[in-house]
């Protein structure tokens, strides 16, 4: 009985913590590791879906780590990709569904993105670095910081680009409220198009590892 | 035969995969070091591309849609198995891209050889779902419109892989503020494409 309470680690021990909020810093998934750009900057125009979308992945990346972890003593190595692959086509269709049922304008606005969460590099990424390896409850965690990690960006890019590109937020008119419309202000048009999200993560990168000075690439 | 060419057209420059979609920005951003390679990458895309988006077209139209069984029988006839789309897209473009990868292991060493690790990796690109997801949305007439559009957005995405990886040869000789080298300045100059391709988008084909 001792030795088994030995073995036991608290639920939010020093290290588990830092499972879920490494991600959201410095070892975050976009700006650090480059994965699950795909699907993220189309949905980042507006707040909603950016919000709605960080959400979906969380969710996906939480529960298949679970799922992965719980099976990956029989999981044979051979064919992983494909069972992977399965686990997050599976999640991914639940959350599809879920969102045509109860949030259907976002689910129109999201179209195939929701689809191509299947190929987010983030949750195959995780899969393999981390839930083949681990216990159900850590990762659990890093699923879930994970998809926070990636969330926040989606959600900086989508603030930025809302609220300069539309004048608004969350649909909810601020620059009109604050009168800037009467002293010339003019909305910025091209913030709303593609290219302006890829330059604006750029610029997140920069900001970031000028923070962190280890950061930086030598080529 | 004009249909044809447009929906070719567009999915090349103004649909581009990656500068309007961002679709498959992932291998995009990893393997876009040197020409060559991209080159490499930028071909397996056009060839899976264009073989699974009519694959996926044809299970779309005969087992997916609502009432895409009616061959089978009247009795079949209002079925809908449209929430399985994702499940099956995804094994048949992981199963094209194996069958894909043994044939030319067999019959064309040179291109394996070539073509080699990047194979594997394009099981899980995301350009190569979205061409089937966006297959699905736009809904084509037939197979024929649908292999142009595959065939097109790879070219698009090969087109766009090659002129980051060419750009970023080229960027080894310049000096870039030291936080935003690699990453940051790739991000930024293909937001730069980006606007460029933008023009195209006036052109009404």
């Amino acid at each position: 009985m001792s030795v088994e309470a030995k073995e036991r680690e608290p639920l939010f021990s020093s290290k588990n913590k830092k499972l879920l909020s490494s991600p959201l810093n410095r070892e975050n998934p976009i700006t650090m590791q480059v994965l699950g750009i795909c699907s993220a900057l189309a949905v980042t125009a507006k707040l909603e879906p950016a919000f709605v979308m960080a959400i979906s992945v969380t969710f996906v990346t939480a529960m298949g780590n679970v799922v992965i972890s719980s099976l990956r003593k029989t999981i044979p190595p051979r064919i992983r990709i494909i069972v992977q692959l399965v686990v997050i086509a599976a999640l991914v269709i639940v959350v599809d569904q879920f969102l045509k049922a109860f949030a259907y304008n976002v689910s129109k606005q999201l179209s195939v993105f929701v689809g191509l969460i299947i190929t987010n590099c983030i949750i195959m990424g995780r899969f393999e670095a981390f839930a083949m390896a681990n216990k159900p409850w850590p990762s659990f965690l890093d699923g879930l910081g994970n998809g926070l990690g990636y969330g926040m960006i989606l959600i900086i890019v989508g603030f930025f680009r809302e609220l300069f590109g539309s004048g608004t937020l969350w649909g909810y008119p601020v620059m009109e409220q604050l009168g800037l419309y009467k002293i010339g202000y003019a909305n910025n048009g091209m913030m709303i198009l593609p290219p302006m999200a890829l330059i604006l993560v750029g610029v997140i990168i920069w900001i970031q590892r000028s923070r962190y000075r280890e950061l930086i690439e030598n080529k | 035969m004009q249909d044809l060419i447009s929906i070719f057209v567009k999915s090349i420059f103004i649909d581009n995969m990656i500068f309007a979609y961002f679709l498959g920005m992932c291998s995009y951003l990893a393997v876009s070091k040197t020409v060559k390679t991209s080159v490499g990458l930028g071909i397996a895309v056009v060839f899976v591309l264009g073989i699974t988006v009519p694959v996926n077209y044809l299970l779309n139209e005969y087992l997916l849609g609502a009432g895409a069984l009616s061959w089978l029988g009247p009795d079949f006839a209002d079925v809908d198995l449209n929430f399985l789309t994702f499940i099956v897209f995804i094994a048949v473009i992981a199963s094209m891209v194996q069958l894909v990868e043994m044939i030319i292991e067999k019959y064309s060493p040179a291109l394996n050889y070539s073509l080699g690790i990047f194979l594997p990796l394009i099981a899980v690109n995301c350009a190569i779902l979205g061409g089937a997801l966006f297959m699905q949305e736009r809904e084509y007439q037939s197979v024929a419109e649908a292999t142009a559009f595959g065939v097109g957005s790879g070219i698009g995405w090969l087109l766009a892989i090659v002129g980051i990886a060419a750009i970023r040869e080229k960027m080894r000789y310049s000096n870039v503020p030291a936080p935003l080298k690699g990453l940051g300045i790739t991000f930024i100059i293909t937001g730069l494409m980006g606007i460029a391709f933008m023009m195209f988008m006036g052109i009404k084909i």
